[in-house]
């Protein structure tokens, strides 16, 4: 870059031209493909002249259903990068078999498969999940916003940044090739030289500043800004489960940041945590780093419960069977999750009676899950079942869960571990616990919460198309990897000798395709319902005769969410608002307290973003700039006085109005 | 807006098409999966792990089928009543009673909570007997089923080293080692004992029992005996790297006179392994063959073990006893450079190269920018240079490093 190679390690430190993998043809089209769509996508912004609308209305705004929006579509961008890795990698193991070496070296294979984990966990099903736990908790707890409005705008930019760095390893540098819990002695600098790692690291870290401080947020909001009425034990399902998650949030991830935190100190300062020598101990992190791991699933895959429970109850049009022991069982297994860690190793060589212990209190937490399977069973029993989209991908994930629950506990019987563990057959249980619970369950969300989000609902025969392909996908794709897991096939392959093995590799890669089909569903289905939403309008703000507070405001809501604060006398607070004639108000309006937008949330996410950049790459002198910049940004904003603004009582009463005169012209 | 009008849009449609589409939906996820779910089912009795040819693999085949059935008691029952339910109480079907605030039901909760509470006390308890029996620790009892370990049984100890990317095995009793071939008699128990001399590995041959870790520093252990001659896959079942795919070796069950012979053989043909052998073993490499040593070294496996194998370094074990012994103080600044370990392979130069892009933006042993861990104008400039072999490596001083410190991590000095 300079003839002075001193002067260009100060400027850049270890970033050259190197970097750019400009001869690697993958990356060059995908790196085409992603500029070109940036081009337009920024030429159509600047042409309609958005800039503004987008910075003032959604980049800057602390509402929470904005940033909800935010997150949902963070995620679904996500999505399609890491089930583009997923892609790659089941076709590279589905041609690589004898002489052929397939089309991805390991150097690259090996990238793939730990980006895949780590987006698909922390960039897509980990954003989901706080988007619709953003969207509607407050909604549903009768709150016109969450507890710290700013904080929020700042945790999801947070996320954002850390998923930007995330991506930016692919044209710039590299990513870990460590798999995506980065095990140490490999993820330690003597293995890993590399930026690979010190992407990964940084991008998690960056992003899991935001994870905690919207779990916080979340359970502050829960805690203090419930509807009067709203006690614990009359809280909407979805809300318990938002509420454990989060707990769940705060306790777990400052373990993880702690465990990344020494690492980097291993490979920044020369610590010996974790190596093999002097004295480090790489166990330490596989313990530390489960320790996280184990609670972070039951953070994914709570709220999706939840997401089902509110579901499985409004289709129904009945109550909630067993809503206490629902409550009980969440609780349960949110104090459990952290009582299971070590039955993810297992095989490291620990006693007996240590292996057993860990065992059995994973086998345990089957026991509240089996009681929610059933509840929602005896929901359904004497029920009067709709099957909308979402009751689809709830029946569908009670069928596919309970199987994977099942391999779970099979997994979870230390012998049987030991033959089974770093098979395929993990990975087919864990799919089939993640995509049966989480992703079935977000698809249900999406579907069911998508007409209070945009006042439209979602096109119902694409929703069903992306369905079917979903679900015969996932079988198509998962069921033939517990075969080979039962083949003593492990994970992590780029290349195999046995030729019998190929025949399972290649439907199970004919599934990926399935699934393939059921996301490119799903887009089509956002699009047709856009173009259509005019004949897919809800003015009602209640399309499917819903139960809980969400559905008592109009859809979308308004900024204040509502114009009264409900009261709230009964569990399935709307319904019994319907049953007892609730007629909205029509005068008496108030003007209504509000946060105002700030851009300091982008502005300091931006600065760690470059302060991330910098440490990944050894520019030193960027990241003493980015860090000054946080600082001063963030004292300058204890400065700001102007965070909040009045609605006044006209403004309100016109909107509420509009509202009142639609519903009555719809009916 | 008043309940009954949305009660009556969604419930009393009557339409016949429309009611016959729904329940046909219904029951199809039911078809679907059980096409799908039956010829893997079948399928998966020729796999490797239900069909092992070891004593300990056999017992956790059975323990998986036992536990996959004690646990179908539950599953079945719910996936059929998921189904049933839905097809009966679908929104069309009006013969079916609906109570839209029936939610509770004493009776009906304590079955759901104990029922899967029974099945998890009698999978807990046959978990903790299994666990404890088939302990990878636990010497074995048992040759197979029906015949108990004959009293003077002898014990064949064999010492597993897991290198990038093959596996090293040591014979201790017969004196020889291998690479890649690993060779048991039939109907002896075996004891392994594992090690790691690089990064977390597996240790795992499906058809004789489960996997235990390989992990630098650390000893674990292996119990398990082969019932049936033939020759088996064996492989690192935890990623440890670029040459990971094709860390395989072949493990071969034979009879007693069989395995004999193959001694024997390794004894005549192979080559001795010494230190430097090692050394020069342990480097990286990729689809190693198989190699025969016809004699090792006197405490090899210990060294590799103590991570002290390279002449000069202190052996971890040494470092324990001074630490039991109250610690050395300061006086044990003196021994870092002698407990390094891991640097190793960047001082020869064997770093693995990047993927999209090399790994640290140079070949090894180039003058350009030093990885973190490495900047040789701070210690030795010759760690850099081709090593004529690891007795240079002789007290490993760093001549120009003021305190004999580790490594300078930041990586701002350019070699010149």
């Amino acid at each position: 870059m300079f003839s002075n190679p001193d002067l260009a390690q100060i400027l850049f430190g270890r970033l050259t031209w190197e970097a750019i993998p400009y001869h690697e043809p993958i990356l060059i089209a995908t790196f085409i493909a992603v500029a070109l769509g940036g081009i337009a996508l920024m030429g159509a912004v600047t042409w309609f002249g958005k800039w503004g609308y987008l910075w003032n209305e959604w980049f800057t705004s602390v509402d929470h259903k904005k940033i909800g929006i935010m997150y949902g579509i963070l995620a679904i961008i996500m999505l399609l990068r890491g089930f583009a890795d997923a892609i790659m990698m089941l076709t590279q193991k589905a041609i690589a078999f004898g002489p052929n070496e397939g089309y991805l070296p390991p150097h690259h294979f090996d990238q793939v498969f730990t980006a895949h984990g780590v987006i698909m966990i922390f960039f897509f099903a980990m954003p989901l999940i706080t988007a619709v736990m953003n969207l509607i908790m407050p909604l549903q707890i009768g709150a016109r916003d969450v507890a710290f409005p700013f904080l929020n705008n700042l945790s999801f930019w947070m996320t954002a940044g850390g998923a930007a760095i995330t991506m930016l390893s692919l044209f710039v540098g590299e990513f870990a090739r460590t798999g995506w819990l980065a095990y140490p002695p490999l993820s330690g600098a003597d293995y890993s030289p590399g930026v690979g790692v010190d992407y990964y690291i940084w991008g998690l870290q960056v992003a899991g500043v935001g994870t905690t401080l919207s779990g916080i947020n979340l359970i502050a909001t829960i805690v203090k800004m419930r509807a009067p009425g709203m006690t614990m034990m009359k809280m909407p399902v979805f809300t318990w489960t938002t509420l454990c998650a989060n707990v769940l949030i705060v306790a777990a991830f400052p373990v993880l940041t702690a465990t990344l935190a020494l690492l980097t100190l291993d490979r920044y300062v020369g610590t010996h945590f974790f190596t093999n020598d002097l004295g480090g101990n790489p166990m330490m992190y596989i313990n530390l780093i489960w320790i996280w791991g184990h609670p972070e699933v039951y953070i994914l895959i709570l709220p999706a419960f939840g997401i089902f429970s509110e579901v499985v109850s409004t289709f129904s049009g009945k109550r909630l069977f067993g809503y206490a022991s629902m409550v009980y069982a969440t609780v349960v297994i949110t104090i459990l999750s952290y009582l299971v860690w070590l039955h993810h190793f297992f095989t490291m060589g620990s006693g007996a009676s240590v292996n057993a212990f860990f065992g059995i209190t994973t086998m345990i937490i089957s026991i509240p899950t089996g009681a929610k399977i059933f509840n929602w069973l005896f929901t359904m029993y004497r029920g009067r079942i709709r099957f909308e989209v979402p009751m689809l991908w709830t029946i569908g994930f009670m069928v596919t869960f309970v199987i994977g629950g099942m391999t779970g506990v099979l997994l979870a019987v230390p012998p049987a571990d030991f033959v089974l563990h770093n098979g395929l057959f993990l990975i087919a249980h864990f799919h089939n616990v993640i995509i049966g619970g989480v992703v079935f369950g977000l698809l249900a969300g999406i579907n069911y919460w998508w007409p209070k989000a945009f006042g439209f609902k979602l096109d119902s025969f694409w929703g069903k198309t992306s369905f079917w392909f979903w679900l015969i996908g996932f079988y198509v794709t998962f069921m033939p990897m517990y075969v080979l897991g039962l083949m003593g096939v492990t994970r992590r392959l780029n290349h195999f000798d046995d030729p019998s093995l190929q025949i399972w590799f290649i439907i199970s890669t004919l599934g990926a395709c399935l699934i393939a089909l059921g996301i490119a569903s799903f887009i089509v289905q956002i699009v047709v319902s856009i173009l259509r939403r005019d004949q897919l309008r809800d003015v009602t703000g209640d399309p499917w005769q819903g139960r809980t507070l969400e559905w008592a405001t109009s859809s979308p809501p308004p900024a204040y969410n509502f114009a009264f604060t409900p009261v709230i006398h009964d569990l399935d607070a709307w319904w019994d608002m319907k049953r007892r004639g609730h007629a909205a108000p029509r005068d008496g309006y108030r003007p209504i307290h509000m946060p105002r937008n700030t851009p300091t949330g982008v502005i300091l996410a931006g600065f760690s973003t470059v302060l991330a950049f910098a440490l990944i790459w050894y520019i030193w002198w960027l990241a003493a700039v980015a860090a000054i910049g946080l600082l001063v940004t963030s004292i300058a904003h204890t400065f700001n006085y102007k965070r909040d603004y009045y609605i006044p009582a006209e403004e309100v009463m016109r909107t509420e109005t509009r509202r009142a005169r639609a519903m009555a012209a719809a009916e | 807006m008043p309940l009954d009008s949305g009660m009556r849009q969604g419930f009393n449609n009557r339409n016949p098409a429309n009611r016959d589409s729904a329940g046909r939906r219904s029951a199809a996820p039911l078809r679907a999966v059980a096409a799908l779910l039956l010829p893997i089912l079948l399928s998966g009795c020729g796999t490797v792990l239900m069909n092992p040819s070891g004593d300990v693999a056999i017992q956790q085949r059975n323990l998986i089928i036992m536990s996959t059935v004690l646990m179908l008691l539950i599953i079945v029952p719910v996936i059929v009543l998921t189904l049933v339910f839905a097809r009966r109480y679908r929104a069309d079907n009006k013969d079916a009673v609906y109570d839209p605030d029936w939610h509770h039901s004493t009776q009906l909760e304590v079955v759901i909570w104990s029922a899967p509470l029974a099945i998890i006390i009698a999978l807990g308890a046959i978990t903790w007997l299994a666990t404890h029996t088939l302990d990878p620790y636990r010497p074995l009892t048992r040759l197979d089923a029906s015949r108990p370990l004959p009293p003077d049984v002898k014990h064949l100890d064999i010492q597993v080293v897991a290198l990038d990317w093959k596996w090293l095995f040591f014979y201790p009793e017969q004196g020889i080692a291998t690479v890649n071939e690993l060779v048991a008699p039939v109907d002896v128990p075996v004891s392994f004992k594992i090690t790691s001399a690089t990064v977390m590995n597996s240790f795992f041959i499906p058809a004789l029992a489960g996997q235990v870790y390989a992990m630098a520093g650390m000893q674990t252990q292996l119990h398990a005996v082969i019932n049936r001659e033939g020759v088996y896959n064996g492989f690192s079942a935890n990623y440890s790297g670029a040459g990971f795919s094709r860390m395989n070796f072949a493990f071969h069950g034979m009879s007693q006179q069989g395995f004999d012979q193959w001694v024997a053989k390794v004894k005549e043909g192979g080559k001795p392994l010494d230190r430097a052998g090692y050394l020069e073993l342990e480097k990286p490499s990729e689809r190693t063959p198989v190699q025969h040593f016809a004699s090792v070294e006197n405490g090899l496996y210990d060294a590799v073990l103590n991570m002290c194998v390279t002449p000069g370094k202190m052996c971890m074990s040494e470092m324990h006893h001074i630490d039991a012994m109250g610690g050395a103080g300061l006086e044990s600044h003196g021994n870092r450079e002698r407990l390094q370990y891991d640097n190793l392979r960047m001082q020869e130069g064997h770093e693995a190269p990047g993927a999209t892009y090399p790994a640290s933006g140079r070949a090894p042993r180039d003058n350009d920018v030093q990885p973190e861990g490495m900047s040789p104008k701070s210690n030795a400039p010759e760690t850099n240079q081709p090593q004529p072999g690891p007795d240079a490596h002789q007290g490993h001083a760093m001549p120009n490093a003021p305190d004999g410190s580790a490594p300078a991590q930041l990586n701002n000095k350019t070699n010149e």
